[in-house]
């Protein structure tokens, strides 16, 4: 009786978790979408990225969830607010500009994926979904993600590596500013009108 | 009672991805896509590691780190190309990219 009322306890705790955490998401992801400044959109992706490490934490996925807070609310979002910041954070309405038509467009498209899938999810709720599998203590702790990284998935652990450095090597190029592309703008040499190159066949 | 089930986190997951799809697909500014981008590639995140808890494998989790690995060079260089954009004076609207459009 004493062990019903303790997990039953335990898991009323973790519903107040999972729902608090999936309110901060949602709530932080539509703000990333809604706000018009770029610097408050990067802050609230912080928070919805925190709010998901909660839940893999939830779904006893330790080392992620830490890889998540460290990797991506730190280091990539620390490159973005820099970048924001470099470049000034231009406001930009999420509803003002542009077609009206793509925007009611990209709206009916993305309700028509999530009533897509919420239907594909619920039509399997009461079947493969339902049972869940046993799992140890050691599962998504960083000494079971080592041993899969350096035994079943070494092939997956080295590109990663080989995608790391592609990406260093393409971010110092792109930033570096190649010499040849330093012509302000305005001082390029006046092209032909694109009827007199389509005349020579240089198209 | 249980705690929540794989269908719940499956449903939140399918929210998340569907935001930051309608953010990539409305938003002008390329750095507010890049940031709703991240959101899409979180929402697949949240459902591997939810079948991997679901099935008790830690493939999925693997298979999650990968995809942060992507994330983060895709961000180097969106970001790359962004700052060249705006050294090159093009305005920081994708709208007004359409220099490639045939």
């Amino acid at each position: 009786m004493t062990l019903l009322l303790a997990s039953t306890a335990g898991d009323v705790l973790t519903w107040i978790v999972w729902v608090a955490a999936a309110l901060a998401l949602l709530t932080t992801g539509f703000a990333v979408v809604l706000f018009s400044n770029p610097f408050y959109s990067a802050l609230a992706l912080i928070g919805n990225f925190g709010s998901l490490a909660i839940l893999y934490l939830l779904l006893s996925a330790e080392f992620v969830a830490a890889a998540q807070v460290l990797v991506y609310a730190g280091a990539v979002m620390v490159l973005f607010l820099f970048v924001i910041g470099y470049l000034g954070g231009h406001a930009d309405t999420p509803w003002a500009g542009g077609r009206r038509v793509l925007r009611l467009t990209a709206l009916a498209v993305g309700a028509a994926i999530l009533v897509e899938s919420v239907v594909a999810i619920a039509l399997e709720a009461n079947g493969s979904l339902s049972s869940e599998a046993e799992i140890s203590g050691a599962f998504g702790s960083p000494a079971e993600i080592g041993r899969l990284f350096l035994s079943d998935y070494l092939l997956a652990f080295e590109v990663t590596s080989i995608i790391l450095l592609v990406g260093a090597v393409g971010g110092v190029i792109l930033g570096s500013g190649m010499k040849r592309d330093r012509t302000p703008r305005n001082e390029l040499p006046p092209q032909p009108p694109v009827e007199q190159r389509e005349m020579a066949g240089v198209e | 009672m249980n705690g929540p089930g794989i269908a719940a986190y499956l449903v939140l997951s399918t929210i998340l991805f569907t935001t930051g799809a309608i953010g990539v697909l409305i938003r002008r500014s390329p750095l507010i896509v890049l940031l709703a981008l991240e959101i899409m590639l979180n929402a697949g995140n949240l459902s591997l590691i939810a079948f991997s808890r679901h099935s008790g494998d830690g493939a999925g989790q693997i298979f999650a780190l990968a995809v942060m690995v992507v994330a983060a060079a895709e961000v180097v260089v969106g970001l790359g190309l962004i700052v060249a954009m705006s050294r090159k004076h093009v305005p920081l609207d994708v709208d007004k990219l359409d220099t490639l459009k045939g």
